[in-house]
């Protein structure tokens, strides 16, 4: 079944380290719950965020550098 | 031309604050501002304002092409950048440029120059300003960088050509260390900067960050003092005053007129800032980089001179000779500047966005506060976190610090934490009041004096 990963903070999302790394994750990846799968930029401070849940087949459901609001899905994964 | 239009092509108080300076002059004012800036105080006082992108500063305000369009769009004379985002962007005044409209602020060649920390290292020296002992220029090769190190004496920094702003530094304490971080620091910066290049300067122990408010028409150049920003956290100025604590005369006219040459030597036009580590030891002041651009503290600068730095950018873009001569320019008095910022000072500074509940702004003689804020207003949470600038001038620095006690004591923001306490606490602070701070003081002042205050807070 689907279970959705939400922001817990509001700022904005960032799927890679750095703008020159690769993603922390593909869509179609597996994660184990202590996974990164982000960043979450909040007023120019950087925060982890991980997946929260062992699962597979992530698909991230908004892009790199889009805004989020605390509570907003960032991705679903098939646990 | 003398200007009759200008688009900020920023937010916040930076924003708030060119846009009164603007009507003051009677331009017309136009906001270039994002989704998440439509309802803000700049919004609300620009004649008009013009959407340009997401929240994210990469879509928005960073975005050249669509700020420049805006510009085109609004039928603007001019551009300021305010400070931060596309401020230092030499392409972006190209840009400007090219499109008609002038840009506030040095030319994109001096800013190109003096961006390059390098180049601007060189330049500064061939103007006779002293600079921190270390390569002359660029380095390359890793034994011929260590043989520099060891003849200025460890520690050294290992800084990027391209860096800035306290990025891009390593600070390291011996040959084999120096070997294993340099390859490292170099494809770190490339990565970073889209430029690899490094240089290495010596360490100064306990220096004071002083730092010269300039400013230039393109002929004539002329310094406004000095302010000293030693209180940071993080890099991060946290606490400014003008002008710098127990500066000898001597050195303050040495200083200041290195400044001046400097500025000079690139034909400088506008307001820049030239900064300085300055060796209490010695009363040696060392060169450390330019900042093309409005500073966000200027106001203490403002306070003590009786300038206004912002309208005299803007009237010097329009092509007006400076206002002043060098004999116009007096320090009265002292002034102190507090960035109260949207962060958690119990809570490792923690930024916290939010919604304002009440705000109350303390009045009286030299009080001054430069905000973004108004009860109700939803503090977003995709820019950085400074909420306010509180500024106080007094006649000396003793009821400077007086009246800044009051102040603090009076202004209430509510609905978000703030760093108020911290400002409060280090307002009353006896190293504080004596002047023995440098900039490695707030860091370890935090985790005793500041963690003890907080303790009792709790325990209270």
């Amino acid at each position: 079944m689907s279970t959705e990963i939400k922001s817990p903070l509001p700022g904005v999302f960032y799927r890679k380290p750095s703008p020159e790394s690769a993603p922390f994750k593909n869509d179609g990846d597996s994660v184990a719950a202590d996974d990164v799968i982000g960043l979450v930029e909040v007023m120019k401070s950087f925060h982890e965020v991980k997946a929260g849940i062992a699962g597979t087949g992530i698909r991230f459901v908004i892009d790199d550098a889009d805004a989020v609001m605390a509570g907003q899905v960032i991705a679903e994964v098939q646990a | 031309m003398t200007l009759r239009s200008v688009l900020i092509a920023n937010r916040g108080e930076i924003a708030v604050r060119i846009i009164r300076a603007a009507k003051a002059l009677g331009l017309r004012t136009v906001l270039a501002h994002s989704t998440a800036d439509k309802e803000s105080l700049a919004a609300d006082l620009a004649d008009e304002t013009i959407e340009i992108g997401p929240p994210a500063a990469k879509k928005s305000y960073l975005n050249i092409e669509a700020v420049v369009n805006a510009a085109k769009s609004a039928k603007v004379d001019a551009v300021h950048p305010g400070y931060g985002f596309l401020a230092e962007n030499a392409e972006f005044a190209d840009a400007v440029t090219a499109a008609g409209i002038i840009f506030v602020g040095p030319s994109a060649e001096a800013i190109r120059l003096l961006g390059d920390k390098v180049m601007a290292r060189q330049v500064a020296a061939l103007a006779g300003v002293p600079t921190v002992p270390g390569s002359d220029g660029r380095v390359t090769d890793l034994a011929a960088a260590i043989a520099i190190a060891t003849r200025i004496g460890f520690p050294v920094m290992i800084k990027a050509a391209a860096g800035g702003g306290g990025r891009g530094i390593r600070i390291v304490g011996d040959a084999d260390e120096f070997a294993r971080q340099f390859p490292q620091a170099s494809s770190e910066a490339a990565a970073a900067f889209g430029d690899g290049g490094l240089y290495i300067e010596k360490v100064i122990e306990r220096a004071r960050h002083v730092e010269v408010q300039i400013i230039g028409d393109g002929d004539n150049v002329v310094h406004c003092y000095e302010r000293e920003c030693s209180l940071q956290r993080r890099r991060q100025k946290v606490w400014e005053e003008a002008p710098a604590v127990g500066l000898p005369d001597d050195v303050r006219l040495r200083l200041c007129a290195s400044a001046v040459a400097l500025g000079r030597a690139v034909g400088y036009s506008g307001a820049g800032t030239v900064e300085y580590l300055y060796d209490d030891a010695t009363n040696q002041f060392y060169f450390i980089e330019v900042n093309t651009r409005i500073q966000v503290e200027h106001p203490v600068t403002e306070m003590i001179t009786g300038l206004d730095l912002v309208q005299e950018m803007l009237r010097i873009a329009g092509g007006a000779k400076l206002s002043v001569s060098q004999d116009d320019v007096r320090i009265q008095g002292h002034a102190i500047e507090c960035r109260i910022n949207a962060e958690d000072p119990y809570k490792g500074f923690m930024p916290a966005p939010g919604t304002i509940e009440t705000l109350v702004v303390p009045e009286g003689e030299g009080i001054r506060f430069d905000t973004l804020l108004f009860a109700g207003y939803a503090v977003p949470p995709f820019y950085d976190s400074l909420l306010g600038k509180l500024i106080v001038h007094g006649h000396d620095r003793a009821d400077c610090l007086a009246r800044l006690r009051t102040a603090l004591d009076g202004l209430v923001i509510s609905g978000i934490p703030t760093t108020i306490p911290l400002h409060a606490a280090l307002a009353r602070d006896a190293s504080v009041a004596d002047g023995r701070t440098h900039t490695r003081f707030l860091e370890p002042w935090l985790e005793t004096d500041f963690a003890q205050l907080a303790r009792a807070r709790e325990n209270a």
